[in-house]
């Protein structure tokens, strides 16, 4: 098939050229920018906490009365909530993943650094009783976990006077990138000169802010925090018995003492929509408006390329009298639609990272990996040829007769 | 004539139902797209203190550690330390200043009906109400003394109001809170600024506290925000370390007499800043800052990237909706060139076939624009279905000043869409046309 008739026949229709060339860039940059961000959501939306997700959920304690006893009650309550049927353990805690609300620190392996020299490791701290990792549910790969003797109160005043602590594979992978971290000492928990030791790693806990670039750095400390008589706890039911349990552990904890407020009762599942609404939210919207703007655009094709067949029909009737076989007249509009789209994908190339650069300056997001371009150009050149099927066939079907016909 | 070309132009687009579905729907779901992104960026992107906007100012005081800034963009902290704020609260170089941080109080109503609960607090000065403006239904704020003396008054929501009192005047009467009484001394009327500008760290678009307290009193019961508190280097044991600590946790604001004022303020910020410095604190490059809201509000990024990202590409998608529309109303127009010749050839002038095609045109923006605002609506059915009670969820809310932008938006971008094609029928020659057939 010869390009240049095509192309100077093109030339000559150049409001209706642009239009399609426009149309077919901006919906190619619209496309590859929105299926990267979906698959960077998806991608974030999906990743473990580490923790047992399903059977667990959180409740709060505040005191108001003024023979409130936080210390007393903590235990009091634990002792209560381990005693329940369906209960598989519970532990005191400060935050779970999931929330975006925590307390971080700076942790190195060396005294006397401060949070914001560099070396210094980022990390969320996680306070728990002997119970904690059975009722958080993770995993311990390597040493030991906690046990009674090693639990430390601490208030404002004390502050954490804990001397062990377990670490998650990722932060224990960065502070001893050789290994053997078990047994080890760290800085940064109790303050910047009091060495803590590592006894144990569990395989992943995140940390409480989603949004955080070291979203495995975790450190499990054995403490409870006695405090503005408020308390947490983090209750693990058995496989099938969450919900059912959520009542009964609120007014257990209620009945236990009236002079306080049990408040903000929240599975760890409730907690992870929470958290991700907008994520899920963003790539509904997105996967919508890729689908609406190739539907529209495949539409427009077809319209736009039905209108031209049918100005051109006197004309495809000549050709075909003049010797013109069905297949020539049906890959003129094929090559004349690849041609359009053509034009449409270089131009929608300069859009497609143009708009990247701005996603990236504004707000840090990734440079668009390569792939993107050239599949997202297939898409559209696929879109286009499918969108000229129905016209190029009845264009195809004109008979040579028709040219001898006057309109 | 205007009825005439009305009449032409529901004849022509009845002949071909499908192709003018296909336009109307194409305006209407790209102006839909649009509109409801747009909806939520301008919810996000308002300044409930524009009627103050040279009168309220938020200072901002670079304390942050020598070996790293406080963030990438070279920023001075988002909120300001104990000490700082209470230096520049005492040193009242402003007309009114007031700090602030939240926390939560339980609440013990009188009536045993209603169960205790925990209420949001807001420990400030008493300059917070004038300086913001805060419409009061009974009563007022506190003056300067039962600042200083840590004075039992509260000054409680509304909706707390209707709570706890049924809403009675409420004023003088107790409110006991944590084991202790205090005096209401005024109601705040509706009032749910969005952005809540004055305390972004716990949620731009959260709702206003339940219970505004003396700032002492906060300091008095040795509390923390309970939004954010963050540190650069190890505060040190105890409460006392804790507020002479240079970890940040205030929200600290000034109503000042305008821009010129606002110079002055900066002089002064800096001044202090040296001062300090010649103590041993402050060791980054001075980085002092007197926002206004808008400034302020622009800093910290109160409008989401997600909400930035969906109005481009809503927009985006309008633009490629309406080069659709471009497209099939020229090839419509185009079809009709023997009709028009016609016409031009019995006498139409120029500006009568361009007047009949832009009716042509009108009406399917008007259909379009009818059809986008109801799209527009469902769509923010749909983002709040989505969001829920988050930033986005909240600003999903049609008012009267969007409605009316929706309207005008959708007509204009029917017109728009409208001109070329017409113009391109008003091109054609009469006797080509004539001849041809």
């Amino acid at each position: 098939m010869a390009m240049r008739p095509i192309f100077s026949a093109l030339m000559r229709n150049k409001a209706g050229l642009a239009l399609i060339v426009v149309q077919v860039a901006i919906t190619l940059a619209v496309i590859c920018n929105s299926l990267f961000i979906v698959l960077e959501r998806s991608t974030r939306v999906g990743r473990p906490s580490g923790m047992d997700e399903t059977g667990t959920f959180t409740i709060d304690s505040l005191g108001f009365a003024a023979d409130y006893d936080v210390r007393d009650t903590i235990h009091a309550d634990l002792a209560r909530l381990r005693a329940l049927p369906g209960v598989i353990d519970a532990t005191s805690t400060n935050t779970t993943p999931l929330t975006n609300g925590g307390w971080s620190t700076g942790v190195t392996t060396e005294p006397g650094r401060g949070v914001d020299s560099s070396g210094v490791q980022p990390a969320a701290m996680y306070f728990m009783d002997e119970h904690g990792l059975d009722a958080f549910g993770v995993r311990l790969v390597e040493g030991r976990a906690f046990q009674a003797g090693d639990v430390r109160e601490f208030n404002q005043n004390t502050r954490i006077q804990s001397s062990v602590a377990i670490l998650t594979q990722a932060l224990a992978d960065v502070l001893f990138p050789d290994g053997g971290a078990v047994g080890r000492q760290i800085y940064g928990i109790a303050n910047d000169n009091q060495p803590v030791t590592v006894i144990g790693i569990v395989e992943r806990l995140q940390v409480p802010w989603v949004g955080w670039t070291d979203v495995e750095q975790s450190v499990l400390v054995p403490a409870i925090q006695i405090d503005g008589n408020f308390s947490r706890y983090l209750v693990r039911a058995e496989p099938g018995q969450r919900d059912a349990l959520m009542p009964q552990v609120e007014k257990a904890l209620q009945d236990g003492h009236s002079g306080r407020l049990v408040r903000r009762m929240r599975s760890i599942e409730e907690a992870r929509t929470r958290v991700y609404r907008q994520d899920h939210a963003m790539m509904s919207i997105l996967g919508g408006t890729m689908v609406a703007m190739l539907v529209i655009t495949g539409l427009g094709i077809v319209g736009l390329t039905s209108f031209w067949v049918t100005r051109r029909m006197k004309q495809i009737g000549t050709r075909r009298a003049l010797g013109a076989l069905r297949g020539d007249i049906r890959s003129y509009f094929q090559t004349e639609n690849a041609l359009m789209i053509g034009f449409g994908i270089l131009l929608g190339a300069l859009l497609t990272y143009g708009f990247n650069a701005w996603l990236m300056q504004n707000f840090n997001t990734a440079r668009l990996p390569w792939p993107y371009l050239p599949m997202g150009a297939l898409a559209m050149a696929v879109l286009g040829q499918l969108a000229v099927l129905g016209p190029a066939s009845r264009a195809a079907s004109v008979t040579p007769a028709l040219a001898t016909r006057t309109a | 004539m205007t009825r005439y070309y009305f009449w032409l132009a529901t004849r022509s687009l009845r002949r071909n139902p499908v192709l003018t579905a296909l336009m109307v729907a194409a305006i209407a779901l790209g102006i839909g797209a649009a509109m409801t992104a747009l909806t939520v960026l301008r919810g996000m992107s308002s300044n409930p203190m524009a009627h103050r906007e040279d009168r309220v100012y938020r200072p901002q005081v670079d304390n942050w550690s020598a070996n790293q800034p406080y963030d990438e963009q070279g920023n001075p902290p988002n909120l300001m330390t104990y000490q700082d704020s209470m230096a520049l609260h005492n040193a009242r170089k402003a007309r009114r200043q007031a700090a602030m941080f939240p926390n939560f109080l339980a609440v013990e109503p009188a009536n045993p009906e209603v169960k205790p609960f925990l209420a949001t607090v807001l420990f400030t000065h008493g300059d917070f109400f004038p300086m913001f403006d805060v419409p009061f239904l009974f009563g007022g704020g506190w003056d300067r003394q039962s600042d200083d003396n840590n004075a039992r008054v509260v000054v409680i929501s509304r909706a707390m109001n209707d709570r706890l009192f049924g809403g009675a005047d409420s004023v003088g009467r107790r409110l006991r809170m944590q084991g202790e009484d205090y005096i209401v001394s005024g109601v705040l009327d509706a009032w749910q600024p969005q952005p809540r500008f004055y305390e972004i760290s716990s949620g731009a678009f959260a709702d206003v506290e339940d219970v505004f307290v003396p700032f002492g009193i906060g300091i008095e019961k040795e509390l923390t925000s309970s939004a954010n508190n963050n540190c650069f280097s190890d505060p040190g044991a105890g409460y006392q370390a804790w507020l002479a600590s240079d970890c940040i946790w205030m929200a600290f604001w000034v109503e000042l007499e305008g821009a010129a004022d606002a110079a002055r303020y900066k002089d002064f910020l800096d001044a202090y800043v040296q001062e300090q410095k010649a103590r041993g604190r402050f060791p980054r490059p001075l980085n002092n800052r007197v926002n206004t809201v808008a400034e302020w509000l622009a800093q910290q990024r109160v409008v989401g990237r997600d909400a930035q990202t969906q109005t481009w590409l809503a927009f985006a998608f309008l633009i490629v909706c309406l080069i659709n529309t471009v497209g099939l109303l020229l090839a419509k127009f185009m079809a009709r060139a023997p009709e028009i010749g016609l016409r031009r050839a019995v006498g139409a002038s120029r500006k009568q076939v361009f007047a009949q095609f832009l009716t042509e045109s009108g009406v399917i923006g008007i259909a379009g624009a009818a059809l986008g605002l109801l799209l527009t609506w469902l769509g923010l059915i749909g983002l709040r279905a989505l969001y829920g009670d988050t930033a986005t969820g909240r600003m999903a809310e049609l008012d009267a000043g969007m409605t009316a932008i929706v309207v005008l938006a959708a007509i204009g971008a029917s017109l728009l869409a409208g001109l070329f094609p017409t113009w391109r029928a008003c091109q054609v020659t009469p006797a080509l046309q004539l001849k041809s057939n």
